[in-house]
């Protein structure tokens, strides 16, 4: 029955809880699916602690740093490519290592359900040499927090934390403990053979981190985050990790299959367990998701032993994992007869439905006017943010990484290339690392045109504040950044700034900014609409005239979810457009519609 | 038995999350081990939504292919799209009220019938819930309970009691709101029926 110890919670929300419980002093990230979730929460907590949104990761992961070498404990959060952007301090950190525990963690995004790529952080925390933990369930991934600190201040390192989207954005029940409150000492202490890494330091720092690899494998090795389960006389092995694991258990189980089962949840991968499966058994299966990192240690150790390795030969190494991808591969081992379940699907044609930006969107009315002012062979390139979804407008010629949208530019127009280049990133992706591009171009002489698309939030990852928004993660105010301060300090010599609600003043200004020979920023500034409803703006919906309504479907190409096409009655006749109630009342349509056929609608 | 996979499926925006949360919350409170997967990020912008709730489950969150005990869908066409999901055993309960993506809207690609969509999921399941979740929701006192109107609607399929389920209601909805909910979910229990 029920148990006041368990609760149903959402992945993030028992990291962030096991966070708190650990008196973190300072947690920095930059928001991220499947990661954001964990500062959101935190901050409802009101912790102790400092907890902010820092610019980017790079920045997340250094404050981290110096919270770490000063002796508190400390958390940098991002999403699997923002360790990317952090990897310069990451890497060397690795060598001087951390005073109060510190814990990186970097939420994986495996089926890029919202990244632009799906790359492996187990693969860097090995590159870095630090210890790795990859939970199984959100339970698990709350469990590790603790110990991952305790880990990290055991054996001075950092400790990648890596959760994926089915984890982060998972939810089951928790069982919650109490742990006993920790003090730290809290006071930097001047250390330059730690702490400055010149080269002189840094070799000795290099020695060091190699030194205690064996050691912290060991540690890691009979932890509670490894399992092995020898089965009396299976000649088959089975090695899974991470949420793998929990697949590879449930086709075992259904299955009924005989199987010895190594579950790993730390790295680097237990090489004497590894060895003691592979000592009594003929055949092992590894089963991981993405990179063969565990199959690949497997590889090594069993070089020269007469035995079977299965993994990325038969367990995709692309994509998402489940039951459905697991379970062919283990009755295939085991040799069991199995009939995969073919999914006969639909002979109903049903219509694609991507996502859209939003009724309302200000992107929609910055795109519209882009598109008129460059005309459609313009270059288009783009960032990352709900504004990628401009690709459904023709203005998204490229989407790489945050920031790249304004170098990508300038590279096309260094190249050679005569058409005109305006390319867009939003205000948040443009604090975080648009600002180097934007001072490059300037100082390059690159002939492009920069929307900064300013919808006040960074609203792709659910709308957390940013130095633009004059608030913290705990809402409190702050100096408030101007975009268009940060342009001009750039060295730019036209900076527009237009309301995209207004279509034809924007146009003029895409234009002026079109002619101008330079870099040139254009800054379209209209609140979130979501945001903005939030705050209880209310405006007027519109509709339809039909009688003035020609059928023109401007509106309709316009792309508004609000707005649909009413097909004619009669054949040979012309439909109407139809604004429906999800309309927010924007009225940008309005000023699309080439016959004054929409206004606001008499409430 | 109390293992139970559920598939919940709908558009951003059309509360899927409340509804698997609904769930999910009155399992736990019921003492059941529950695993459930949800949709965040980029997809939710007003595209497909697909959360998995298993209950009694101490493996992944994810229901395999062929396998779902129930398909809730807060929309015809999504059913359908999810349809793999259904073991043939399974069951489907629909709100049959269309919401139209862009696609449809804009003329490029058409909307199949709402009534070839249930037959084709007739068949593919041991029994189909047809449920016009948006006039109940009107009904109950409020168009956005709708997603209530199907948890509702599946309830008496699942393996918990009503107590469990209207207490998860009533602590996950904003309290206002408690009333019009429990009474939105009372008419999707009623209109769905009991279990053959």
């Amino acid at each position: 029955m029920s148990d006041n110890n368990v609760r149903y919670l959402l992945g993030n929300n028992a990291i962030a809880l096991a966070i708190n419980e650990c008196n973190t002093d300072v947690v920095a990230g930059y928001p991220g699916t499947p990661s954001s979730e964990i500062i959101e929460y935190l901050a409802r907590m009101k912790p102790k602690g400092h907890i902010e949104w820092s610019v980017n990761e790079k920045v997340a992961m250094e404050v981290a740093i110096g919270a770490s070498w000063t002796g508190g404990r400390s958390v940098a959060t991002m999403k699997h490519v923002g360790l990317n952007v952090a990897s310069d301090p990451f890497m060397t950190l690795a060598y001087a290592g951390v005073k109060g525990g510190m814990v990186v963690i970097s939420g994986d995004d495996p089926g890029c359900h919202s990244s632009q790529n799906e790359q492996d952080s187990r693969r860097y925390a090995a590159f870095a040499q630090v210890p790795c933990l990859d939970p199984a369930t959100p339970q698990e991934a709350y469990d590790m927090v603790a110990f991952a600190f305790e880990f990290s201040e055991m054996f001075e390192t950092p400790v990648v934390f890596r959760p994926t989207t089915r984890i982060c954005h998972g939810k089951s029940d928790i069982r919650l403990q109490t742990l006993a409150p920790t003090e730290h000492d809290i006071g930097f202490e001047k250390n330059p053979p730690r702490w400055v890494m010149l080269p002189v330091h840094a070799r000795v720092r290099h020695r060091v981190l190699i030194d205690k690899q064996e050691e912290m494998a060991s540690a890691l090795e009979t932890s509670q985050w490894n399992r092995l389960e020898m089965v009396e006389g299976a000649t088959l092995g089975i090695i899974a990790s991470g949420v793998a694991s929990v697949y590879a258990q449930e086709a075992i189980d259904r299955l009924g299959v005989k199987a010895s089962y190594l579950k790993i949840g730390a790295y680097p991968a237990p090489t004497r367990l590894i060895r003691e499966l592979a000592g009594s058994v003929e055949k092992i299966l590894v089963i991981e998701e993405l990179e063969p990192v565990v199959e690949d240690i497997v590889r090594i150790i069993t070089a020269g032993m007469d035995i079977e390795i299965h993994g990325k030969d038969v367990i995709p190494g692309y994509g998402e994992l489940n039951l459905g991808s697991v379970e062919p591969a283990v009755a295939d081992a085991a040799g069991l007869d199995y009939t995969a379940y073919t999914a006969p699907g639909t002979d109903i044609e049903l219509p694609s439905r991507p996502p859209v930006m939003c009724p309302g969107c200000p992107h929609r009315g910055s795109y519209y006017a882009m598109k008129k002012a460059f005309g459609k062979d313009a270059i288009f390139p783009g960032d990352i943010g709900c504004y990628t979804l401009g690709i459904q407008m023709g203005t998204m010629d490229t989407c790489l990484c945050m920031g790249a949208s304004i170098t990508t530019s300038a590279g096309i127009y260094h190249a050679g290339e005569t058409k005109p280049i305006c390319c867009s990133i939003g205000d948040s992706t443009f604090l975080h690392t648009g600002i180097p591009g934007l001072l490059n171009a300037v100082y390059n002489s690159a002939d492009i045109t920069v929307t900064i698309l300013d919808n006040r939030t960074t609203a792709m990852t659910g709308h957390q504040p940013n130095p633009s928004t004059g608030l913290t993660v705990r809402g409190d105010a702050t100096f408030m950044v101007s975009l268009e301060d940060i342009a001009l300090a750039c060295g730019v010599e036209l900076v527009l700034t237009t309301d995209p609600f207004d279509i034809a003043t924007t146009i003029d200004t895409f234009k002026q900014a079109k002619e101008h020979k330079g870099t040139s920023v254009v800054i379209s500034k209209q609140e979130c609409i979501i945001t903005a409803r939030r705050r209880g703006i209310k405006l007027t919906p519109f509709g339809v005239d039909r009688d003035e309504c020609r059928g023109c479907k401007a509106c309709i190409k316009f792309g508004c979810p609000a707005i649909e096409f009413e097909p004619p009655e009669v054949e040979g006749e012309k439909g109407h457009s139809r604004i429906g109630n999800l309309c927010i009342g924007c009225g940008v349509c309005a000023q699309v519609c080439p016959f004054n056929a929409i206004s606001e609608v008499e409430t | 038995m109390t293992e139970f996979d559920l598939v919940i499926v709908g558009v951003g925006g059309q509360g899927a999350i409340l509804a698997s949360d609904i769930v999910g919350k009155a399992a736990v409170n019921a003492g059941f081990p529950v695993m459930a997967a949800e949709t965040h990020g980029m997809a939710q912008r007003g595209g497909s939504v697909e959360n998995h709730v298993r209950l009694d489950c101490r493996y992944g969150s994810l229901i395999p292919r062929g396998r779902a005990d129930a398909v809730l869908a807060l929309e015809p066409a999504e059913a359908l799209r999810t349809v793999d999901y259904l073991s043939p055993n399974g069951v489907a309960v629909v709100n049959t009220n269309p919401l139209l993506p862009i696609t449809v809207l804009s003329g490029s690609a058409g909307y199949p019938a709402v009534d070839d969509m249930l037959s084709e999921l007739e068949g593919r399941c041991k029994r189909l819930v047809a449920v016009d979740a948006d006039s109940l929701a009107v009904q109950a006192g409020h168009p956005l309970t709708a997603n209530v109107v199907m948890i509702g609607a599946v309830s008496s399929f699942l393996p918990l009691d009503v107590e469990s389920l209207e207490e998860s209601i009533s602590s996950l909805v904003p309290p206002k709101t408690v009333d019009v909910n429990l009474a939105a979910f009372r008419l999707g229990r009623k209109t769905a029926g009991t279990t053959d």
